[in-house]
């Protein structure tokens, strides 16, 4: 293929899986969401269970974006070093915002800072934000998609504990954020936490850590009971779906950490709601593709 | 059986409702969210539709234009409501309306502005954007369209728009504040019990 011809097949691919993932959720968020809801007991949160699974077949049904919020957008990019377009990647994934935009449609929600602007196209200075990881050697890149709507954005939170807090302040900090503005996010939610050495490091592994299965499990054991008891305790707050009280009020919590300074903690939360928009994609060297998040898939 | 309002609402239609009641609304709802208030209030314009007795829903919806130049809801489904919560007892005073429908709780000063000027606050499941788009019957007018597609203000003409879950009724209780008391309360013998298991730092 012409390089030329090559960019434009993969733009609109890509164009059309980011307009894809806001309309169906992924398969482990959905199977999740109905295992929930079999075991909630509280009526208030069955009753709103049901109009969110209404919700997500009247999506299907009439091909829309299941929330208005369709988010800005972002793309998490683990790259091959020798893939073919790596170089053209990032305009690629622009042209694929714009293209989603007008195939969803998407809402318009990329606003020029200090211009205060809506650019009216999802697109922006840094916007799609990318994020970037180079796989050595690999020909092949693999790219998340996540639309990081308003409501599940704001409770956005990091900061640097001191060793003295330990786990114990990182699990303060966690239920804080759910007891605030975590609420308001349209639980249940997928919890990203971060422990790393700063705040930004803290940051972008919370947000990678909602990019895991809601599933997943830390390798490591000692993380992995945090990821427990972080699951359990949240629950037990009985905040419940839409923050209306309710048995269930988490999909998962995932936690993903880096080494630290030994004198710092940074700690981040990031949280994906219900309507947890993400997909992942690999694409091969000849520009085949596979779609991992989402089964039976057709674009 | 559901219990149905329909604008233009009374105070009377308020009076017996209590937070967990859960309504649906038949007549006009307009969306209006940050700036409209802001607008309204900060800057003293006048909201260029009359709203007195009528319902508001903080969104920010996915309209589709047609052709021939009328409108779709393609998805509309609520937005934080707390955002509103600095603007929301004024706007109730000026603007006179009754039921204002958003996402998440509101604070004491809309509490308190219910209280005054009887009108509630409900919740419509947030994300549920669909199911709020078939309930729209049309799009019967559009103002302030300079301010984008979110924040302009959508006449929507509504049947059986719901479920909407009343957070403030007219006598002042707010569920969620009464929720987060609840909510805060177990947070410390939660927070007690991970501690004990996390002394990983030794
Ligand atoms: S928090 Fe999520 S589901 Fe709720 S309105 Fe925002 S994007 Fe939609």
């Amino acid at each position: 293929m012409e390089k030329e011809a090559a960019v434009q097949s993969l733009t609109d691919t890509l164009a059309k899986f980011t307009a894809y993932i806001g309309k169906r959720l992924p398969t482990d968020v959905k199977e999740k969401q109905a295992e929930l809801r079999a075991k909630e007991t509280n009526p208030m949160a069955i009753e709103i269970f049901d109009v969110m699974a209404e919700n997500q077949d009247a999506a299907d049904k009439l091909d829309r974006p299941s929330c208005q919020d369709t988010g800005v957008i972002q793309y998490f990019i683990q790259a091959g070093s020798s893939f073919p377009l790596l170089g053209e990647l990032e305009s690629i994934l622009e042209g694929a915002t714009r293209g989603a935009t007008e195939i969803g449609p998407l809402r318009h929600n990329a606003v020029e800072s200090f211009v205060e602007k809506n650019t009216g196209t999802n697109t922006g200075s840094k916007i799609p934000w990318l994020d970037w990881e180079i796989l050595p050697g690999e020909d092949y890149a693999i790219i998340d998609v996540y639309m990081a709507g308003g409501g599940c954005t704001l409770p956005g939170a990091s900061t640097v504990l001191m060793p003295g807090q330990g786990y114990e302040g990182v699990a303060e900090f966690v239920l804080d954020v759910m007891t605030s503005r975590g609420l308001n996010a349209c639980p249940p939610l997928l919890v990203g936490v971060g422990v790393s050495t700063s705040a930004e490091t803290a940051a972008r592994l919370s947000k990678k850590a909602i990019l895991k299965p809601v599933n997943a499990r830390n390798a490591n054991e000692q993380a992995a009971l945090l990821e427990d008891l972080l699951t359990d305790g949240i629950n037990d707050l009985g905040i419940g779906p839409q923050g209306l009280t309710g048995d269930n009020t988490v999909m998962g919590v995932n936690i993903e950490s880096s080494a630290r300074h030994p004198s710092t903690i940074g700690v981040a939360v990031s949280t994906g709601c219900w309507a947890h928009r993400r997909g992942q994609i690999k694409v091969n060297a000849d520009l085949s593709y596979e779609i991992i998040s989402h089964q039976d898939v057709q674009l | 059986m559901k219990k149905v309002l329909k604008t233009p609402i009374s105070a009377q239609d308020l009076e017996d409702l209590k937070v967990g009641d859960v309504v649906y609304l038949d007549g006009t709802l307009v969306t209006c969210r940050d700036v409209a208030h802001r607008r309204l209030i900060e800057y003293g314009q006048e909201l260029p539709v009359d709203i007195a007795g009528g319902a508001i829903f903080h969104a920010g919806p996915i309209v589709r234009e047609k052709d021939d130049g009328s409108y779709e809801m393609v998805s509309i489904g609520p937005t934080t409501s707390m955002r509103m919560e600095k603007f929301e007892r004024e706007f109730i005073e000026k603007t006179g309306v009754r039921l204002i429908i958003g996402k998440g709780g509101m604070g004491p000063e809309t509490a308190a502005g219910c209280q005054e000027h009887k009108a509630v606050h409900a919740v419509f499941p947030g994300g549920c954007a669909v199911v709020a788009a078939t309930k729209v019957e049309a799009i019967e007018g559009a103002e302030w369209k300079d301010l984008g597609m979110p924040e302009t203000l959508w006449i929507n003409r509504v049947k059986g728009f719901g479920p909407l879950i009343i957070s403030i009724d007219t006598h002042g209780n707010n569920i969620f504040e009464i929720n987060k008391k609840t909510y805060n309360e177990r947070k410390s013998s939660v927070l007690e019990k991970i501690s004990e298991q996390v002394k990983f730092i030794k």
